[in-house]
């Protein structure tokens, strides 16, 4: 009896094996047929070993980053990218991610139904990041099995449901239609850059109007857009670190800038694989996800991916894409002058954060907005990072680290919690925030019905 | 006949499209037809019959082939209006 228990629990804690459990729970609730059920369950179980796999590279590459940056300019340097990030954290933390995602689903499902906020989050690789960041800060918190497991899926839930809402009023304005919504892990910094637009600029004069070069084209490949940046970062690190230091200690020989090319081209190769597994991961859940909320949830309003927002204005995502990395190499200007650990401007949060704030601030406040709104939100992804990484435990030191707006809020907020009061304070703190949401949703269902009456 | 929709990175809009276009092929009847998603980076013209894009990506899948740019990727009339267009297209609705 005892071994069969055992098993279970080895199960349980294989994660691999536990998201491909949660992909035939979903495929089996939707009545799929037992071949659908078999391939779907396998291919989930293999995509997250190939998220594994990936991160192995990506850590391979980051490794000798850190320690040529250590030596060249005697401060940390990190890269801030999801992927990486989780990956590298998924090994320790894999089973309370998989856990998390799947409580926070349900808890979205439950919130969109009994609040009026009707956001379902179907963004699914950003609720598997965010699940992981969650896993992680609560671990260090000190909770774990079933409390950690229920309160992570609390807060991801809240934020799944909660961050759309915020965005709504702009995303609105920007798509003219209020069935869709927003998600992606920057909404806060969107609305900000929203904002920022409506007092700061003129809607007057749209990035639209402006006839923009189409050369960059190729960059939206982010394999290629990830290798240029990091290849150029990489080279500066590796003149800085000299060639002696190099061949010696990292390279078996190799020419330094030979060695830096490799690296960099290793951890666009490690990102990309990561994506296949994160693909292959979510092909059974998401879908699986969606035709349930759409069950359970009257009204349920789908929160879309940020890509859905740059048809829109195709030039506020350029525009907005280079304000934000001007915005990150600013801020690492500042970072180098106060001796403060140096967030490197990572070109793919750069790209997708600073495109859509671009997009948002166009909507609010024309061609200013969109440049100042994503100039001052890359500002925000460049400096959320170095307060988020002290409150990752030993993750905070792996080289990487998360960088969009809703990881710093929902990060700092947990991370400070956790400082402040341990486990006791954290799970109080999240209650008080559900609290908070069920009142503002009461109360604005109210004010909506009087305006309603009275109109 | 192989459906694909792209988008920057593979892994929310174009599987929202894909789910999207699958939902318009069962409306259709037409379910044998194979609906994937890829990122820019790894489709490639033999891998789907006709690639569905937002347009803000149709300067960067000009290499595809046979693309349908989309005009809003959350519209479901006008990618009803483009999908039926193209298994028409295909002889594989009347």
């Amino acid at each position: 009896m005892k071994n069969v228990l055992d098993v279970l629990i080895d199960i349980v804690s294989t994660p691999a094996i536990l998201v491909a459990f949660i992909a035939v729970v979903g495929l089996l609730l939707q009545k799929k047929g037992i071949a659908d059920i078999i391939r779907g369950g396998i291919k989930t179980f293999v995509g997250f070993l190939i998220v594994t796999a990936g991160a192995n590279f990506v850590v391979s590459s980051l490794e000798p980053f850190g320690i040529m940056f250590q030596k060249a300019f005697h401060v940390t340097g990190v890269v801030p990218n999801n992927e990486a990030i989780v990956a590298v954290a998924l090994e320790k933390f894999g089973t309370y991610t998989a856990l998390i995602m799947l409580a926070g689903m349900l808890f979205n499902i439950l919130f969109a139904r009994i609040t009026r906020y009707k956001y379902i989050y179907l963004t699914g690789h950003a609720t598997l990041y965010m699940a992981c960041m969650i896993a992680v800060i609560l671990s260090v918190s000190g909770l774990d099995g079933f409390l950690l497991v229920l309160f992570g899926g609390i807060s991801l839930g809240i934020a799944n449901t909660v961050f759309p809402a915020i965005l709504q009023p702009f995303t609105v304005q920007v798509t003219k239609n209020d069935s869709v919504a927003l998600a992606h892990t920057g909404n806060f910094g969107y609305a900000f850059s929203a904002i920022i637009g409506k007092y700061f600029g003129n809607k007057e004069k749209s990035t639209e109007d402006i006839n923009f070069p189409k050369g960059l084209a190729f960059l939206r490949d982010s394999t290629v857009s990830i290798t240029i940046t990091m290849g150029i970062v990489y080279m500066i690190v590796a003149i800085f670190t000299g060639n002696d230091y190099v061949t010696k200690e990292l390279s078996g020989g190799t020419n330094y800038i030979v060695y830096a090319l490799q690296q960099a081209g290793s951890f666009a190769a490690g990102v990309f694989i990561i994506l296949a597994g994160v693909r292959l991961i979510l092909a059974e859940i998401v879908p699986a996800f969606k035709g349930i909320s759409e069950k359970l949830v009257p009204n349920a309003k789908p929160a879309l991916d940020c890509p859905i927002v740059f048809p829109y204005a195709p030039n506020a995502v350029l525009i907005g894409f280079f304000s934000s990395f001007v915005g990150g190499i600013l801020s690492l200007i500042i970072m180098a002058v106060t001796g403060l650990p140096i967030i490197i401007p990572g070109v793919v949060p750069h790209f997708f954060c600073g495109a859509t704030a671009g997009v948002y601030g166009n909507a609010t406040g024309g061609v200013r907005g969109a440049v100042l709104g994503s100039f001052l939100q890359g500002i925000l992804i460049s400096f959320m990072p170095i307060f988020l990484m002290p409150v990752m435990g030993d993750l905070g030191f792996a080289g990487s680290t998360f960088s969009d707006t809703d990881y710093g809020v929902v990060g700092l907020l947990l991370g400070n919690m956790t400082n402040g009061g341990g486990k006791m304070l954290v799970m109080i703190g999240i209650l008080v925030v559900l609290g908070l949401v069920l009142v503002a949703s009461k109360v604005t269902t109210v004010r909506v019905a009087k305006k309603s009456t009275e109109a | 006949m192989k459906l694909a929709a792209v988008c920057g990175s593979g892994l929310g809009s174009s599987f929202m499209v894909e789910m999207n276009i699958k939902t318009i092929l069962k409306e259709l009847g037409l379910e044998d037809i194979d609906v994937q998603h890829y990122d820019v980076g790894s489709a490639a013209p033999e891998l789907a019959d006709m690639f569905f894009v937002g347009g803000d990506l149709a300067d960067s899948t000009t290499h595809l082939g046979n693309v349908t740019v989309l005009d809003s990727i959350i519209d479901m009339d006008e990618l009803r209006e483009k999908v039926t267009a193209v298994v028409k297209d295909a002889g594989l609705l009347a």
